[in-house]
């Protein structure tokens, strides 16, 4: 059934663009950082992960807790040195927009660069669980349930941390409104901190999941970047549950125009799909109303 | 001031005058490296003509860039080229339109997503129809012009930008568009019309952008849609407007000229480390030098004042 095969097909790559978009709506909807040095971040995980698989033979799964630990400490570190300035510069959160957007901009030619030394423009793959399950008689492989797991995983954990902890209930208030966070004694910059490295150990977390199906190549990050994008802005920056409805969405969306329509059209139809809610709706689909 | 603007005019006049008579004497590198100084300073000033003063970032540059390389590529051969030249304008300007009107709404983020988004949209289409409906992605465009016709057609396209944007400034427009940028709630409380005011400004920029587009594209020769929207010349064009300083009229070129050199020096010498060293020269401008020559010169001025 070819239906059943895209809506399968859809579901899973689905769970991975709402784990890409989980991190990136933590450090835009908390932090106040557009990183757009996002992709470049997931390819640059992923190749460590890479790294550690074929010189190390090390389980991309032991990778993934290491190299989003690490991650997780350049990150919180990246927003000490390099954009603690740039907020303490910013009059308006507009400005800090701006500004942030043209850091990071700077970030991803740099980290794509140092990709590019190592690793040069050729692409890379390896074998891990590659081995094909058939579910409900459509043949997927290991490794992408796997990360379709995961990523339910991780998205209930983060859910969980943010609804019913004091340090998560002190990010949501500040993704609300960083001024009045400040009068409930909330440290509004560590908090964001917090939230940039978390969000960055995500990022690193879903780069080690998406190599071990993806053929990778260093310059692939702004397709990530603008896939994370779009699933963020399309369920409202900050909301965790419209990021993954949203990521679902595109998924399925993705993977039913490549059955049906035609292939090379299926990123026009992302970009078409994300232009229309944006234009609709552009607080995102579960976004505040006049945000 | 009024000095520094007079004299900013007569290095610009100094400079064009150069340019139009660079092919007479010059060699045929002198004549590209001037063809990209050009490329740039078209681009460059015609996206700060409108991103400059309303702070809307706009990343769809090479979107009508890429449009008038593609009018050029599929009518060249058969249109007379100043009709061809019309066309590509006329396209960029409906493409403008239709998309002014419906986005020139959202701010901030929403906006330079959108407009990276559309680049790729319009890309997307391109090659999709290129390559099921047209037999082949890329194209073949053999038509009589050389160098150092694109030299001046390139200079005279340049001296239209300038004297555009001197009359936008000069304008109830040019105003309408400073007040959006301050205030945008506050214009249309004043009774700005300001979708009309946007939306003016943004096409004349998207047409100057898409007959830069048409008029460079016999120089390639063969062009695909990777060639005609590389996202990377909409960066470099921000990078260039905001290091010159867009708020000002002569400032992007100030930006044009180091970087385009710089460009021209990396890419000759590091080719590897292109992507590193230009990222540095992104964070150093965006960290020292946040607007622009133009607001160092003003800094050093009022300093001595």
């Amino acid at each position: 059934m070819a239906l059943i095969d895209a809506l399968l097909n859809g579901l899973t790559l689905g769970g991975v663009y709402a784990l890409i978009a989980m991190g990136l709506t933590l450090q835009y909807g908390v932090a106040r950082i557009m990183n757009l040095a996002y992709g470049q971040m997931l390819i640059a995980s992923a190749f460590a992960a890479y790294w550690l698989f074929t010189a190390f033979a090390l389980s991309p799964l032991l990778g993934l807790l290491i190299i989003a630990l690490l991650a997780f400490g350049l990150n919180w570190l990246l927003y000490q040195v390099l954009l603690t300035p740039l907020v303490r510069r910013a009059r308006t959160s507009e400005a800090l927009e701006v500004d942030s957007i043209l850091a990071t901009f700077g970030l991803l030619f740099v980290i794509e660069g140092i990709v590019l030394v190592i690793f040069g423009g050729n692409y890379y793959n390896y074998d891990y669980l590659g081995r094909v399950v058939s579910v409900m008689g459509t043949p997927l492989t290991a490794n992408r349930l796997l990360a379709l797991g995961f990523a339910i995983v991780i998205g209930l954990g983060l859910y969980l941390v943010l609804h019913r902890t004091r340090q998560g209930t002190a990010l949501r208030a500040v993704a609300v409104s960083p001024t009045s966070a400040q009068l409930v004694a909330i440290d509004v910059r560590k908090a964001a901190a917090f939230a940039f490295a978390l969000g960055g150990g995500l990022v690193a977390a879903s780069g080690t999941l998406v190599s071990m199906f993806f053929t990778i190549n260093a310059s692939m990050g702004v397709v990530f970047t603008m896939k994370a994008l779009i699933v963020v802005i399309m369920g409202g920056v900050g909301n965790l549950m419209g990021c993954l409805v949203a990521g679902l969405l595109l998924g399925l969306t993705e993977s039913l125009v490549a059955t049906f329509v035609a292939p090379g059209l299926t990123l026009a139809v992302t970009f078409g799909l994300f232009l229309v809610v944006l234009i609709i709706r552009p607080t995102g689909m579960f976004g505040k109303a006049g945000a | 001031m009024k000095l520094g603007e007079a004299m900013f005019a007569a290095l610009g006049v100094a400079g064009l005058a150069v340019c139009a008579l660079l092919p007479l004497f010059g060699s045929g590198y002198a004549m590209s490296m001037a063809i990209n100084l050009l490329i740039f300073t078209v681009l460059a000033t015609a996206w700060a003509l409108f991103s400059g003063p309303t702070g809307y970032v706009s990343l769809a540059t090479v979107a009508f860039f890429g449009i008038g390389v593609y009018v050029a590529a599929v009518l060249g051969e058969a249109w007379p080229w100043p009709l061809v030249l019309c066309a590509a304008a006329l396209a960029a300007l409906g493409v403008a339109l239709l998309v002014g009107l419906a986005t020139l709404r959202l701010r901030g983020v929403y906006f330079v997503i959108f407009t990276f988004g559309l680049a790729e949209l319009i890309r997307q289409v391109v090659t999709w129809y290129e390559a099921n409906h047209s037999g082949s992605v890329g194209r073949y465009l053999f038509v009589d012009i050389e160098q150092r016709h694109i030299v001046w057609q390139l200079t005279a396209l340049a001296a239209l930008v300038y004297l555009t944007g001197w009359l936008v400034k000069r304008s109830r427009v040019g105003l309408a568009l400073r007040m959006i940028g301050d205030d945008e709630m506050v214009a249309r409380h004043c009774g700005v019309h300001t979708t009309f005011a946007k939306l003016l400004v943004f096409s004349i920029s998207a047409m100057f952008m898409a007959l830069a587009g048409a008029i460079v594209a016999p120089r390639w020769t063969y062009i695909d849609p990777t060639i005609a929207f590389n996202p990377v010349v909409s960066f470099q064009v921000l990078i260039m407007a905001l290091l010159g300083g867009a708020a000002r009229l002569h400032g992007p070129v100030l930006g044009v000229i180091p970087l385009v050199l710089l460009f021209e020096f990396l890419s000759a010498h590091f080719p590897n480390y292109f992507s590193v060293l230009l990222g540095c020269t992104f964070l150093v401008i965006v960290y020292l030098a946040p607007r622009g020559i133009v607001g160092l010169m003003d800094r050093l001025q009022g300093g001595k004042a």
